[in-house]
Protein backbone atom coordinates (compact mmCIF):
# COMPACT_ATOMS: atom_id res chain seq x y z
CA UNK A 1 0.00 0.00 0.00
CA UNK A 2 1.50 3.19 -1.45
CA UNK A 3 1.36 6.05 1.40
CA UNK A 4 3.58 7.99 0.88
CA UNK A 5 1.83 9.85 -2.46
CA UNK A 6 -1.56 10.68 -2.36
CA UNK A 7 -3.44 9.22 -4.67
CA UNK A 8 -5.94 11.28 -7.36
CA UNK A 9 -9.65 10.96 -5.59
CA UNK A 10 -11.42 9.46 -8.59
CA UNK A 11 -15.06 9.96 -7.31
CA UNK A 12 -16.12 12.23 -4.27
CA UNK A 13 -19.38 11.89 -2.54
CA UNK A 14 -20.70 14.83 -0.91
CA UNK A 15 -23.61 15.06 1.47
CA UNK A 16 -25.29 11.88 -0.32
CA UNK A 17 -28.98 10.75 0.34
CA UNK A 18 -30.90 8.47 -0.87
CA UNK A 19 -34.56 7.96 -1.13
CA UNK A 20 -36.55 4.77 -2.60
CA UNK A 21 -40.34 5.44 -3.71
CA UNK A 22 -42.61 6.72 -0.92
CA UNK A 23 -39.83 8.69 0.78
CA UNK A 24 -37.79 5.60 2.72
CA UNK A 25 -34.67 7.49 3.22
CA UNK A 26 -31.52 4.75 2.82
CA UNK A 27 -29.01 7.11 2.58
CA UNK A 28 -27.69 9.74 4.78
CA UNK A 29 -25.36 12.34 4.43
CA UNK A 30 -22.90 9.86 3.17
CA UNK A 31 -19.02 11.65 2.74
CA UNK A 32 -16.56 8.96 0.63
CA UNK A 33 -13.67 9.62 -1.31
CA UNK A 34 -12.52 6.39 -4.15
CA UNK A 35 -9.28 6.78 -4.83
CA UNK A 36 -7.70 6.37 -8.40
CA UNK A 37 -6.44 2.74 -9.40
CA UNK A 38 -7.06 1.41 -5.60
CA UNK A 39 -9.54 -1.17 -4.45
CA UNK A 40 -12.42 0.33 -2.33
CA UNK A 41 -14.86 -2.22 -0.13
CA UNK A 42 -17.70 -0.86 1.19
CA UNK A 43 -18.56 -3.30 4.13
CA UNK A 44 -21.93 -3.15 6.34
CA UNK A 45 -25.08 -5.96 7.31
CA UNK A 46 -27.32 -6.13 4.81
CA UNK A 47 -29.78 -3.37 4.49
CA UNK A 48 -27.64 -0.92 5.31
CA UNK A 49 -27.19 1.08 2.28
CA UNK A 50 -23.94 -0.47 0.55
CA UNK A 51 -25.33 -1.45 -2.54
CA UNK A 52 -27.59 1.67 -2.96
CA UNK A 53 -24.27 4.21 -2.46
CA UNK A 54 -22.58 1.74 -5.57
CA UNK A 55 -25.57 2.53 -7.51
CA UNK A 56 -25.71 5.96 -7.59
CA UNK A 57 -21.97 6.15 -8.43
CA UNK A 58 -23.36 5.44 -12.54
CA UNK A 59 -26.88 6.34 -11.74
CA UNK A 60 -28.15 3.07 -12.32
CA UNK A 61 -31.07 3.57 -9.81
CA UNK A 62 -32.95 6.07 -12.22
CA UNK A 63 -34.18 2.68 -14.28
CA UNK A 64 -36.74 2.54 -10.88
CA UNK A 65 -39.86 5.07 -10.46
CA UNK A 66 -39.46 7.43 -7.54
CA UNK A 67 -36.11 6.66 -6.51
CA UNK A 68 -33.79 9.94 -6.32
CA UNK A 69 -30.31 11.14 -4.77
CA UNK A 70 -29.33 13.99 -3.17
CA UNK A 71 -26.11 15.87 -2.59
CA UNK A 72 -23.04 15.71 -4.88
CA UNK A 73 -20.75 12.69 -6.36
CA UNK A 74 -18.39 14.17 -7.94
CA UNK A 75 -16.76 11.85 -10.78
CA UNK A 76 -13.24 13.87 -11.66
CA UNK A 77 -14.87 17.33 -10.26
CA UNK A 78 -18.20 16.68 -12.55
CA UNK A 79 -20.92 16.40 -9.89
CA UNK A 80 -23.16 12.95 -11.87
CA UNK A 81 -25.97 13.98 -10.12
CA UNK A 82 -27.09 16.89 -11.97
CA UNK A 83 -29.71 16.01 -14.38
CA UNK A 84 -28.01 17.79 -17.15
CA UNK A 85 -25.50 14.71 -17.13
CA UNK A 86 -25.80 12.87 -19.97
CA UNK A 87 -26.04 9.12 -18.54
CA UNK A 88 -24.61 7.24 -21.66
CA UNK A 89 -21.88 8.88 -21.44
CA UNK A 90 -21.26 8.36 -17.75
CA UNK A 91 -21.70 4.81 -17.67
CA UNK A 92 -18.92 4.88 -20.46
CA UNK A 93 -17.04 5.65 -17.89
CA UNK A 94 -18.25 3.64 -15.00
CA UNK A 95 -18.71 -0.22 -15.42
CA UNK A 96 -20.69 -2.60 -13.66
CA UNK A 97 -20.70 -5.87 -12.81
CA UNK A 98 -23.78 -7.49 -10.77
CA UNK A 99 -24.93 -9.73 -7.82
CA UNK A 100 -25.93 -12.43 -9.91
CA UNK A 101 -24.18 -12.94 -13.47
CA UNK A 102 -26.11 -11.50 -16.06
CA UNK A 103 -24.83 -12.50 -20.16
CA UNK A 104 -26.54 -11.37 -22.75
CA UNK A 105 -28.95 -13.96 -24.55
CA UNK A 106 -26.41 -14.40 -27.55
CA UNK A 107 -22.49 -16.16 -28.10
CA UNK A 108 -19.79 -15.38 -25.70
CA UNK A 109 -18.00 -13.48 -28.29
CA UNK A 110 -21.09 -11.37 -28.59
CA UNK A 111 -21.40 -10.92 -24.92
CA UNK A 112 -18.22 -9.19 -25.29
CA UNK A 113 -17.99 -7.21 -28.39
CA UNK A 114 -21.49 -6.03 -27.80
CA UNK A 115 -19.95 -2.75 -26.06
CA UNK A 116 -17.30 -2.80 -28.24
CA UNK A 117 -19.34 -2.08 -31.44
CA UNK A 118 -21.39 0.24 -29.27
CA UNK A 119 -18.71 2.81 -28.15
CA UNK A 120 -15.96 2.35 -30.76
CA UNK A 121 -15.03 2.26 -33.95
CA UNK A 122 -13.31 -0.73 -34.71
CA UNK A 123 -12.48 -3.01 -37.51
CA UNK A 124 -13.58 -6.95 -37.48
CA UNK A 125 -9.97 -7.26 -36.95
CA UNK A 126 -9.37 -5.07 -33.98
CA UNK A 127 -12.87 -6.53 -32.57
CA UNK A 128 -11.47 -10.21 -32.51
CA UNK A 129 -8.16 -8.84 -30.62
CA UNK A 130 -10.25 -7.07 -28.05
CA UNK A 131 -12.24 -9.16 -27.23
CA UNK A 132 -9.22 -11.84 -27.17
CA UNK A 133 -7.68 -9.59 -24.97
CA UNK A 134 -10.97 -8.66 -22.53
CA UNK A 135 -11.23 -12.34 -22.09
CA UNK A 136 -8.16 -12.67 -20.88
CA UNK A 137 -8.10 -10.01 -18.64
CA UNK A 138 -11.46 -11.50 -17.48
CA UNK A 139 -8.81 -14.90 -17.32
CA UNK A 140 -11.86 -16.71 -19.44
CA UNK A 141 -9.88 -16.81 -22.37
CA UNK A 142 -8.51 -20.41 -21.68
CA UNK A 143 -11.56 -22.03 -20.94
CA UNK A 144 -13.63 -20.98 -23.63
CA UNK A 145 -11.31 -20.09 -26.57
CA UNK A 146 -12.64 -22.83 -28.51
CA UNK A 147 -16.33 -22.46 -27.65
CA UNK A 148 -16.22 -18.54 -28.89
CA UNK A 149 -19.75 -19.42 -30.51
CA UNK A 150 -21.26 -21.05 -27.33
CA UNK A 151 -24.44 -19.40 -26.10
CA UNK A 152 -23.27 -16.65 -22.27
CA UNK A 153 -26.20 -18.73 -20.75
CA UNK A 154 -24.61 -22.08 -21.00
CA UNK A 155 -21.46 -21.23 -19.14
CA UNK A 156 -21.28 -21.77 -15.48
CA UNK A 157 -22.37 -19.08 -13.04
CA UNK A 158 -18.10 -18.41 -12.20
CA UNK A 159 -17.38 -18.22 -15.94
CA UNK A 160 -20.51 -16.15 -16.55
CA UNK A 161 -19.42 -13.40 -14.39
CA UNK A 162 -16.16 -13.42 -15.39
CA UNK A 163 -17.75 -13.12 -19.15
CA UNK A 164 -19.38 -10.10 -17.47
CA UNK A 165 -16.18 -8.97 -16.01
CA UNK A 166 -14.60 -9.20 -19.44
CA UNK A 167 -17.67 -7.63 -21.16
CA UNK A 168 -17.40 -4.63 -18.75
CA UNK A 169 -13.49 -3.70 -19.54
CA UNK A 170 -13.71 -4.71 -22.89
CA UNK A 171 -15.97 -0.98 -23.00
CA UNK A 172 -12.78 0.47 -21.11
CA UNK A 173 -13.89 2.07 -18.44
CA UNK A 174 -12.65 4.32 -16.06
CA UNK A 175 -14.55 2.85 -12.84
CA UNK A 176 -15.25 -0.45 -12.19
CA UNK A 177 -18.43 -1.15 -9.81
CA UNK A 178 -18.92 -4.25 -8.40
CA UNK A 179 -22.04 -4.76 -6.40
CA UNK A 180 -21.10 -8.35 -4.52
CA UNK A 181 -19.71 -9.73 -7.90
CA UNK A 182 -19.15 -13.48 -5.68
CA UNK A 183 -21.95 -13.76 -3.64
CA UNK A 184 -24.47 -16.24 -6.15
CA UNK A 185 -20.48 -18.28 -6.56
CA UNK A 186 -19.11 -21.26 -5.20
CA UNK A 187 -15.98 -20.63 -3.18
CA UNK A 188 -13.14 -21.55 -5.66
CA UNK A 189 -14.70 -19.39 -8.46
CA UNK A 190 -14.73 -17.03 -6.01
CA UNK A 191 -11.39 -17.17 -5.00
CA UNK A 192 -10.75 -16.92 -9.36
CA UNK A 193 -12.62 -13.34 -9.01
CA UNK A 194 -10.59 -11.99 -6.19
CA UNK A 195 -7.50 -12.63 -8.25
CA UNK A 196 -8.60 -11.44 -10.88
CA UNK A 197 -9.72 -8.44 -9.17
CA UNK A 198 -6.46 -7.55 -7.77
CA UNK A 199 -4.66 -7.76 -10.89
CA UNK A 200 -7.50 -5.20 -12.84
CA UNK A 201 -6.57 -2.14 -10.10
CA UNK A 202 -4.06 -0.95 -11.72
CA UNK A 203 -6.07 -0.11 -14.86
CA UNK A 204 -9.28 1.07 -12.94
CA UNK A 205 -10.58 2.74 -9.89
CA UNK A 206 -12.90 -0.42 -8.13
CA UNK A 207 -15.16 0.07 -5.67
CA UNK A 208 -16.37 -3.23 -4.46
CA UNK A 209 -19.39 -3.96 -2.29
CA UNK A 210 -19.64 -7.19 -0.26
CA UNK A 211 -20.79 -8.83 2.54
CA UNK A 212 -17.97 -10.60 2.74
CA UNK A 213 -15.34 -9.73 5.40
CA UNK A 214 -12.36 -11.98 4.49
CA UNK A 215 -12.77 -10.72 0.98
CA UNK A 216 -12.58 -7.25 1.97
CA UNK A 217 -9.61 -7.73 3.92
CA UNK A 218 -8.28 -10.41 1.34
CA UNK A 219 -8.40 -7.77 -1.86
CA UNK A 220 -9.16 -3.81 -1.19
CA UNK A 221 -6.93 -0.86 0.12
CA UNK A 222 -9.45 0.93 1.83
CA UNK A 223 -12.46 0.03 3.39
CA UNK A 224 -15.95 1.50 4.19
CA UNK A 225 -18.32 0.62 6.61
CA UNK A 226 -21.70 1.50 6.17
CA UNK A 227 -24.54 1.11 9.19
CA UNK A 228 -27.94 2.03 8.76
CA UNK A 229 -27.64 4.06 5.73
CA UNK A 230 -24.31 6.15 7.64
CA UNK A 231 -20.78 5.76 6.72
CA UNK A 232 -19.62 4.94 10.13
CA UNK A 233 -15.79 4.42 9.42
CA UNK A 234 -13.14 4.88 6.40
CA UNK A 235 -9.89 3.81 5.62
CA UNK A 236 -7.37 1.98 5.18
CA UNK A 237 -8.04 -1.88 4.98
CA UNK A 238 -5.28 -2.94 7.22
CA UNK A 239 -6.29 -0.51 10.02
CA UNK A 240 -10.28 -1.37 10.02
CA UNK A 241 -9.70 -4.53 10.46
CA UNK A 242 -7.00 -4.66 13.30
CA UNK A 243 -7.42 -1.27 14.90
CA UNK A 244 -11.11 0.14 14.00
CA UNK A 245 -11.98 3.37 15.77
CA UNK A 246 -15.26 3.06 15.93
CA UNK A 247 -17.24 0.82 18.22
CA UNK A 248 -19.26 -0.47 15.69
CA UNK A 249 -16.97 -1.18 13.11
CA UNK A 250 -15.29 -3.24 16.07
CA UNK A 251 -18.46 -5.03 16.80
CA UNK A 252 -19.61 -5.85 13.42
CA UNK A 253 -15.53 -7.29 12.25
CA UNK A 254 -15.37 -9.26 15.22
CA UNK A 255 -19.00 -10.62 13.68
CA UNK A 256 -20.94 -9.97 16.97
CA UNK A 257 -23.72 -8.70 14.64
CA UNK A 258 -24.49 -8.57 11.16
CA UNK B 1 -4.58 -9.00 7.96
CA UNK B 2 -3.61 -12.17 10.13
CA UNK B 3 -6.43 -12.48 12.69
CA UNK B 4 -8.99 -12.64 9.98
CA UNK B 5 -7.68 -14.80 7.67
CA UNK B 6 -6.74 -17.68 9.72
CA UNK B 7 -8.89 -20.54 10.10
CA UNK B 8 -10.99 -21.06 12.95
CA UNK B 9 -10.95 -24.28 13.75
CA UNK B 10 -12.36 -26.66 16.74
CA UNK B 11 -12.52 -24.01 19.15
CA UNK B 12 -16.33 -23.62 20.31
CA UNK B 13 -17.44 -21.11 22.81
CA UNK B 14 -19.93 -21.62 25.74
CA UNK B 15 -23.38 -20.79 24.60
CA UNK B 16 -24.99 -17.24 26.31
CA UNK B 17 -28.12 -16.87 27.43
CA UNK B 18 -30.66 -18.50 29.88
CA UNK B 19 -30.67 -22.68 29.83
CA UNK B 20 -33.58 -24.55 27.70
CA UNK B 21 -36.21 -25.10 30.06
CA UNK B 22 -37.53 -28.88 29.21
CA UNK B 23 -41.07 -29.81 30.20
CA UNK B 24 -40.70 -33.59 28.71
CA UNK B 25 -42.43 -34.45 25.14
CA UNK B 26 -45.92 -34.83 25.47
CA UNK B 27 -48.28 -37.88 24.30
CA UNK B 28 -48.46 -37.97 20.19
CA UNK B 29 -52.04 -36.84 18.51
CA UNK B 30 -52.74 -39.94 15.83
CA UNK B 31 -51.21 -39.82 12.45
CA UNK B 32 -54.42 -41.36 10.98
CA UNK B 33 -56.20 -38.02 9.66
CA UNK B 34 -52.97 -37.02 8.29
CA UNK B 35 -52.43 -39.47 6.21
CA UNK B 36 -56.00 -39.55 5.56
CA UNK B 37 -56.13 -35.85 4.40
CA UNK B 38 -52.63 -36.82 2.10
CA UNK B 39 -54.57 -39.69 0.42
CA UNK B 40 -57.37 -38.00 -0.22
CA UNK B 41 -56.06 -35.11 -2.20
CA UNK B 42 -54.05 -37.45 -3.59
CA UNK B 43 -56.85 -39.39 -4.89
CA UNK B 44 -58.59 -36.43 -5.99
CA UNK B 45 -56.01 -35.06 -8.26
CA UNK B 46 -55.18 -37.95 -10.08
CA UNK B 47 -59.24 -38.18 -10.61
CA UNK B 48 -59.30 -34.67 -12.02
CA UNK B 49 -56.21 -35.92 -14.01
CA UNK B 50 -57.90 -38.57 -15.60
CA UNK B 51 -61.19 -36.69 -16.21
CA UNK B 52 -59.29 -33.83 -17.67
CA UNK B 53 -56.94 -36.26 -20.02
CA UNK B 54 -60.14 -38.54 -20.60
CA UNK B 55 -62.16 -36.28 -22.09
CA UNK B 56 -59.53 -34.74 -24.38
CA UNK B 57 -58.59 -38.39 -25.79
CA UNK B 58 -62.58 -38.83 -26.21
CA UNK B 59 -63.00 -35.97 -27.80
CA UNK B 60 -59.71 -36.61 -30.34
CA UNK B 61 -60.89 -40.31 -30.90
CA UNK B 62 -64.27 -39.65 -31.70
CA UNK B 63 -63.16 -37.07 -34.34
CA UNK B 64 -60.68 -39.23 -35.33
CA UNK B 65 -62.60 -42.30 -35.84
CA UNK B 66 -65.88 -40.34 -37.62
CA UNK B 67 -63.37 -38.05 -39.36
CA UNK B 68 -60.91 -40.49 -41.12
CA UNK B 69 -63.57 -42.22 -43.59
CA UNK B 70 -64.05 -38.88 -45.32
CA UNK B 71 -60.52 -37.87 -45.28
CA UNK B 72 -58.98 -38.22 -48.78
CA UNK B 73 -55.99 -36.39 -50.71
CA UNK B 74 -59.26 -35.12 -52.80
CA UNK B 75 -61.00 -34.56 -49.92
CA UNK B 76 -58.19 -31.89 -48.92
CA UNK B 77 -57.94 -30.47 -52.50
CA UNK B 78 -61.08 -30.50 -53.77
CA UNK B 79 -64.27 -27.36 -53.73
CA UNK B 80 -66.79 -28.20 -51.23
CA UNK B 81 -69.91 -29.52 -53.39
CA UNK B 82 -73.76 -29.46 -52.57
CA UNK B 83 -75.47 -32.85 -51.13
CA UNK B 84 -75.07 -35.96 -53.59
CA UNK B 85 -72.05 -34.64 -55.45
CA UNK B 86 -67.87 -35.52 -54.70
CA UNK B 87 -66.42 -32.50 -52.77
CA UNK B 88 -63.62 -31.62 -50.43
CA UNK B 89 -63.04 -28.80 -47.87
CA UNK B 90 -60.11 -27.50 -50.01
CA UNK B 91 -61.63 -24.13 -50.68
CA UNK B 92 -62.24 -23.91 -46.70
CA UNK B 93 -58.94 -24.70 -45.60
CA UNK B 94 -57.21 -22.30 -48.30
CA UNK B 95 -59.88 -19.95 -46.69
CA UNK B 96 -58.90 -20.74 -42.78
CA UNK B 97 -54.85 -19.89 -43.75
CA UNK B 98 -55.24 -16.98 -45.53
CA UNK B 99 -58.22 -15.70 -42.72
CA UNK B 100 -55.62 -16.94 -39.43
CA UNK B 101 -52.66 -15.34 -41.44
CA UNK B 102 -54.17 -12.01 -42.12
CA UNK B 103 -55.78 -12.19 -38.32
CA UNK B 104 -52.05 -12.66 -37.51
CA UNK B 105 -50.54 -9.73 -39.66
CA UNK B 106 -53.44 -7.51 -38.45
CA UNK B 107 -52.91 -8.52 -34.96
CA UNK B 108 -49.53 -9.65 -34.14
CA UNK B 109 -47.31 -6.32 -34.81
CA UNK B 110 -49.89 -3.85 -32.61
CA UNK B 111 -49.39 -6.19 -29.49
CA UNK B 112 -46.10 -6.69 -29.71
CA UNK B 113 -45.86 -2.76 -29.85
CA UNK B 114 -47.88 -2.79 -27.11
CA UNK B 115 -46.57 -5.85 -24.68
CA UNK B 116 -43.62 -4.28 -24.79
CA UNK B 117 -44.87 -0.26 -24.16
CA UNK B 118 -46.94 -2.13 -20.40
CA UNK B 119 -43.68 -4.13 -19.43
CA UNK B 120 -40.75 -1.69 -20.21
CA UNK B 121 -42.47 1.53 -20.15
CA UNK B 122 -46.02 1.85 -18.98
CA UNK B 123 -45.72 -0.22 -16.36
CA UNK B 124 -47.70 1.22 -13.32
CA UNK B 125 -49.04 4.01 -14.46
CA UNK B 126 -52.92 5.16 -15.23
CA UNK B 127 -52.52 4.29 -18.88
CA UNK B 128 -50.94 0.77 -18.39
CA UNK B 129 -53.29 0.23 -16.41
CA UNK B 130 -56.31 1.07 -18.52
CA UNK B 131 -54.79 -0.74 -21.05
CA UNK B 132 -54.65 -3.60 -19.52
CA UNK B 133 -58.14 -3.75 -18.12
CA UNK B 134 -59.75 -3.38 -21.07
CA UNK B 135 -57.62 -5.99 -22.77
CA UNK B 136 -58.55 -8.17 -20.06
CA UNK B 137 -62.58 -6.83 -20.64
CA UNK B 138 -61.62 -8.23 -24.24
CA UNK B 139 -60.51 -11.51 -23.54
CA UNK B 140 -63.93 -12.05 -21.65
CA UNK B 141 -66.08 -11.13 -24.83
CA UNK B 142 -68.12 -13.39 -25.89
CA UNK B 143 -66.94 -13.88 -29.74
CA UNK B 144 -69.77 -13.61 -31.31
CA UNK B 145 -70.05 -10.03 -30.44
CA UNK B 146 -66.81 -9.26 -32.01
CA UNK B 147 -67.93 -10.91 -35.16
CA UNK B 148 -71.61 -8.57 -34.66
CA UNK B 149 -69.46 -5.41 -34.52
CA UNK B 150 -67.10 -5.97 -37.36
CA UNK B 151 -70.56 -6.74 -39.46
CA UNK B 152 -71.20 -3.10 -38.32
CA UNK B 153 -68.19 -1.80 -38.82
CA UNK B 154 -66.97 -3.36 -42.30
CA UNK B 155 -69.45 -5.17 -44.14
CA UNK B 156 -72.58 -3.29 -43.59
CA UNK B 157 -70.59 -0.58 -44.70
CA UNK B 158 -68.81 -2.06 -47.71
CA UNK B 159 -72.22 -3.93 -48.50
CA UNK B 160 -70.78 -7.39 -48.89
CA UNK B 161 -68.60 -10.01 -46.26
CA UNK B 162 -65.30 -11.06 -46.74
CA UNK B 163 -62.51 -12.79 -45.33
CA UNK B 164 -60.47 -10.12 -44.37
CA UNK B 165 -63.79 -9.22 -42.31
CA UNK B 166 -63.10 -12.18 -40.86
CA UNK B 167 -59.43 -11.56 -40.41
CA UNK B 168 -60.49 -8.32 -38.65
CA UNK B 169 -62.59 -10.11 -36.23
CA UNK B 170 -60.27 -12.86 -35.48
CA UNK B 171 -57.43 -10.40 -34.78
CA UNK B 172 -59.43 -8.31 -32.52
CA UNK B 173 -59.81 -11.66 -30.63
CA UNK B 174 -55.94 -12.10 -30.97
CA UNK B 175 -54.64 -8.40 -29.77
CA UNK B 176 -55.33 -8.73 -26.21
CA UNK B 177 -54.08 -12.25 -25.77
CA UNK B 178 -50.68 -11.48 -27.76
CA UNK B 179 -50.22 -8.52 -25.80
CA UNK B 180 -50.88 -10.23 -22.35
CA UNK B 181 -48.57 -12.89 -23.25
CA UNK B 182 -46.04 -10.52 -24.51
CA UNK B 183 -45.92 -8.24 -21.10
CA UNK B 184 -45.79 -11.40 -19.03
CA UNK B 185 -42.76 -12.65 -20.76
CA UNK B 186 -41.17 -9.60 -20.50
CA UNK B 187 -41.86 -9.18 -17.01
CA UNK B 188 -40.29 -12.93 -16.62
CA UNK B 189 -36.56 -11.58 -17.71
CA UNK B 190 -34.58 -10.32 -14.51
CA UNK B 191 -34.04 -6.84 -13.96
CA UNK B 192 -30.55 -6.94 -13.30
CA UNK B 193 -30.61 -7.77 -16.94
CA UNK B 194 -31.52 -4.39 -17.84
CA UNK B 195 -29.64 -2.89 -15.33
CA UNK B 196 -26.44 -4.41 -17.24
CA UNK B 197 -27.73 -3.31 -20.43
CA UNK B 198 -28.18 0.47 -18.90
CA UNK B 199 -24.59 -0.36 -17.15
CA UNK B 200 -22.69 -0.85 -20.19
CA UNK B 201 -24.13 2.84 -21.76
CA UNK B 202 -26.57 1.11 -24.02
CA UNK B 203 -29.91 3.74 -24.20
CA UNK B 204 -33.22 2.28 -23.47
CA UNK B 205 -34.22 0.96 -26.60
CA UNK B 206 -31.41 -1.06 -27.59
CA UNK B 207 -31.82 -2.78 -24.34
CA UNK B 208 -35.15 -3.30 -24.46
CA UNK B 209 -35.14 -4.54 -28.61
CA UNK B 210 -31.71 -6.51 -28.37
CA UNK B 211 -31.36 -7.87 -25.26
CA UNK B 212 -34.91 -8.00 -23.31
CA UNK B 213 -36.81 -9.14 -26.47
CA UNK B 214 -34.04 -11.46 -27.55
CA UNK B 215 -33.90 -12.99 -23.78
CA UNK B 216 -37.73 -13.56 -24.32
CA UNK B 217 -38.25 -14.01 -27.25
CA UNK B 218 -39.32 -17.88 -27.28
CA UNK B 219 -41.97 -16.99 -24.85
CA UNK B 220 -43.17 -14.67 -27.00
CA UNK B 221 -43.29 -16.58 -30.46
CA UNK B 222 -44.92 -19.22 -28.01
CA UNK B 223 -47.58 -16.58 -27.38
CA UNK B 224 -48.47 -15.60 -30.86
CA UNK B 225 -48.40 -19.49 -31.72
CA UNK B 226 -51.16 -20.41 -28.73
CA UNK B 227 -53.58 -17.10 -30.23
CA UNK B 228 -53.07 -18.27 -33.95
CA UNK B 229 -54.27 -21.69 -32.70
CA UNK B 230 -57.03 -20.71 -30.37
CA UNK B 231 -58.40 -18.20 -33.15
CA UNK B 232 -58.24 -20.17 -36.44
CA UNK B 233 -60.83 -23.00 -34.58
CA UNK B 234 -63.32 -19.66 -34.04
CA UNK B 235 -66.37 -20.37 -35.79
CA UNK B 236 -69.09 -17.21 -34.42
CA UNK B 237 -66.56 -14.00 -35.02
CA UNK B 238 -66.51 -15.64 -38.98
CA UNK B 239 -70.09 -16.60 -39.18
CA UNK B 240 -71.34 -12.85 -40.36
CA UNK B 241 -67.96 -11.74 -41.75
CA UNK B 242 -66.45 -14.25 -43.81
CA UNK B 243 -69.75 -16.56 -44.13
CA UNK B 244 -69.35 -19.04 -46.68
CA UNK B 245 -68.64 -19.75 -50.32
CA UNK B 246 -68.71 -22.69 -52.50
CA UNK B 247 -66.03 -20.86 -54.28
CA UNK B 248 -61.74 -20.98 -53.72
CA UNK B 249 -61.41 -18.07 -51.86
CA UNK B 250 -60.20 -15.56 -54.37
CA UNK B 251 -62.63 -13.02 -52.96
CA UNK B 252 -61.25 -12.71 -49.85
CA UNK B 253 -60.94 -8.98 -49.83
CA UNK B 254 -64.28 -8.16 -51.52
CA UNK B 255 -66.85 -11.43 -50.82
CA UNK B 256 -67.77 -14.31 -48.69
CA UNK B 257 -64.42 -16.89 -47.80
CA UNK B 258 -65.02 -20.47 -47.01
CA UNK B 259 -63.39 -21.66 -43.78
CA UNK B 260 -63.23 -24.84 -41.88
CA UNK B 261 -65.18 -23.86 -38.57
CA UNK B 262 -67.86 -22.17 -40.74
CA UNK B 263 -67.68 -25.53 -42.84
CA UNK B 264 -68.57 -27.48 -40.03
CA UNK B 265 -71.16 -25.29 -38.06
CA UNK B 266 -73.03 -26.00 -41.89
CA UNK B 267 -72.52 -29.50 -42.28
CA UNK B 268 -73.03 -30.64 -38.98
CA UNK B 269 -76.73 -28.66 -39.21
CA UNK B 270 -77.63 -30.80 -42.24
CA UNK B 271 -79.29 -33.64 -42.94
CA UNK B 272 -77.19 -35.22 -44.97
CA UNK B 273 -75.16 -37.81 -43.91
CA UNK B 274 -72.43 -37.40 -46.85
CA UNK B 275 -72.10 -33.37 -45.55
CA UNK B 276 -71.86 -34.92 -41.77
CA UNK B 277 -68.87 -37.37 -42.50
CA UNK B 278 -67.09 -34.18 -44.53
CA UNK B 279 -67.77 -32.34 -41.35
CA UNK B 280 -65.96 -34.82 -39.13
CA UNK B 281 -63.25 -35.25 -41.97
CA UNK B 282 -62.82 -31.41 -41.52
CA UNK B 283 -62.90 -31.17 -37.71
CA UNK B 284 -60.36 -33.92 -37.76
CA UNK B 285 -58.49 -31.51 -40.19
CA UNK B 286 -58.78 -28.63 -38.16
CA UNK B 287 -58.14 -30.53 -34.96
CA UNK B 288 -54.69 -31.69 -36.09
CA UNK B 289 -54.01 -28.16 -37.32
CA UNK B 290 -54.38 -26.71 -33.60
CA UNK B 291 -52.78 -29.59 -32.14
CA UNK B 292 -49.37 -29.51 -34.33
CA UNK B 293 -49.39 -25.44 -33.80
CA UNK B 294 -49.50 -26.28 -30.22
CA UNK B 295 -47.09 -28.79 -30.14
CA UNK B 296 -44.63 -27.14 -32.49
CA UNK B 297 -44.86 -24.15 -29.90
CA UNK B 298 -44.09 -26.75 -26.55
CA UNK B 299 -41.29 -28.12 -28.49
CA UNK B 300 -39.86 -26.04 -30.72
CA UNK B 301 -39.71 -22.93 -28.67
CA UNK B 302 -38.69 -24.00 -25.20
CA UNK B 303 -36.15 -22.29 -23.32
CA UNK B 304 -33.17 -24.73 -23.27
CA UNK B 305 -31.60 -22.64 -20.75
CA UNK B 306 -32.30 -20.05 -18.26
Amino acid sequence: MDTQQEPKIKIRARKLSFFYEGGHQALFDNDLDIPERQITAVIGPSGCGKSTHLRTYNRIYSLHRGQRAEGEVLLDGENILDPKTDLLTLRRRVGMIFQKPTPFPMSVFDNVAYPLRLHFKLSRKEIEERVEAALQGASLWDEVKDQLRKSGLALSGGQQQRLCIARAIAAEPEVLLMDEPTSAIDPVATLKIEDLVLRLRERFTIVIVTHNMQQAARISDRTAFFYKGRIIEVGPTQQIFTAPKEKKTEEYITGRFG
Amino acid sequence: MEPISKPIVGERTAPTGPALINLGRPPYKTLFWRKLQDNLVQVFSVAALTLAVGVMLWILCTILVRGSEALSWDFLTKLTAPHGFEGGIGNALLGTLYITLFAALIAVPPAICAGIWLAEFGKQSFLADALRFSANVMMGMPSIVVGLFVYMILVAPMGASSGLAGSVSLAILMFPVVMRTTEDMLMMVPDTLRESGLALGLTRCRVTLQIICKAARNGMVTGVLLAVARVSGETAPLLFTAQFAQTWPNTFFNGPTASIPVLINNYGMSNFEDLQTAGWGASLVIAVLVLSINIIARVAFRDKKH
